[in-house]
């Protein structure tokens, strides 16, 4: 196993996250794709660890925190989505234009 | 090391195996154009990066994001597609209509990172020892060296518990208020 491979299996991923960022319209699904994109971070932080080995395995460590914080970024991103979709009736983000110009 | 050297590793057969079904599940969670698959094939997605984790040895973390992830997050997802009643079947007004130029933006930030990656770090090479990490040592680590940022976390998230349930909460009517205070 050479490191750069998983290394580019997570910039792969983190690409699909990006494009799916910026194409879709629907909350629910940016949130995905924002998902996406954490869970390529933590490859890297895994395969880091993995390659470098410290004696406190800090790699794995810090994969830990990333899910923790994407566990409670995924619970207020959901009840803010849910919030929208009360007050406007719709969970699409071209919808949401009120702070627009 | 020559590609006939990575060849010849069986532990790489598995990564590849492993990784083209997580690129393609991650691909299907951009694109599919059903919500629920989208939500589904992520569950696929990060199950592969499970294994993934497990080939690393990675065996606590592993577990983790299959607990976390596919055990609450993807169920917190479906109930919010549910709730929001995104549309469900075959839909066309689910994406934006510009698509080449994040397309383009996502091909450019994939060439930009690998080849960061590979001019860094070339054929550097993971020596798995086959010996998973052992949970112990996480968390020794966790409660000793890391255990200000650990109480942080774990703040944030009863933070996010108060914050969600704050946010999602139906407020009352006036009416309401009065029929409740009245009883």
């Amino acid at each position: 196993m050479i490191l750069s491979q998983f290394l580019v299996l997570a910039a792969a991923l983190f690409a699909f996250g990006v494009y799916g960022l910026l194409v879709r319209r629907n909350l629910v699904l940016i949130l995905l794709s924002v998902e996406l994109m954490l869970a390529a971070v933590n490859v890297n932080l895994v395969a880091f660890e993995s390659y470098l080995v410290t004696s406190q395995a800090i790699g794995q460590v810090f994969a830990i925190f990333v899910i923790t914080v994407a566990a409670a970024e995924v619970g207020i991103g959901l009840a803010i989505v849910l919030m929208i979709f009360r007050n406007r009736r719709s969970a699409n983000v071209d919808d949401l234009s009120l702070m627009r110009w | 090391m020559t590609i006939a050297d990575w060849i010849s590793e069986p532990v790489n057969w598995v990564f590849s195996a492993i990784g083209l079904a997580v690129l393609f599940s991650g691909f299907r969670v951009v694109t599919s154009k059903n919500v629920v698959h989208a939500a589904l094939y992520l569950v696929g997605a990060l199950a592969g990066i499970a294994a993934l984790f497990l080939v690393l040895s990675a065996e606590f973390v592993a577990w983790s994001l299959v607990l976390v992830y596919i055990g609450a997050v993807i169920v917190l997802f479906l109930f919010g597609i549910m709730i929001t009643r995104a549309p469900t079947g075959l839909d066309v007004g689910l994406d934006s209509e510009h698509k080449a130029v994040p397309a383009v933006l996502a091909v450019l930030v994939f060439a930009l990172m690998s080849w960061a990656s590979i001019d860094a770090f070339g054929s550097a090479s993971i020596t798995s020892t086959g010996t998973p990490t052992s949970t112990e040592l996480i968390g020794e680590s966790l409660l000793g060296r890391f255990v200000i940022p650990f109480e942080v976390v774990s703040f944030v998230l009863l933070g996010a518990l108060i914050g969600g349930i704050t946010l999602a909460r139906r407020d009352l009517t006036p009416l309401e208020e009065e029929e409740r205070a009245s009883v």
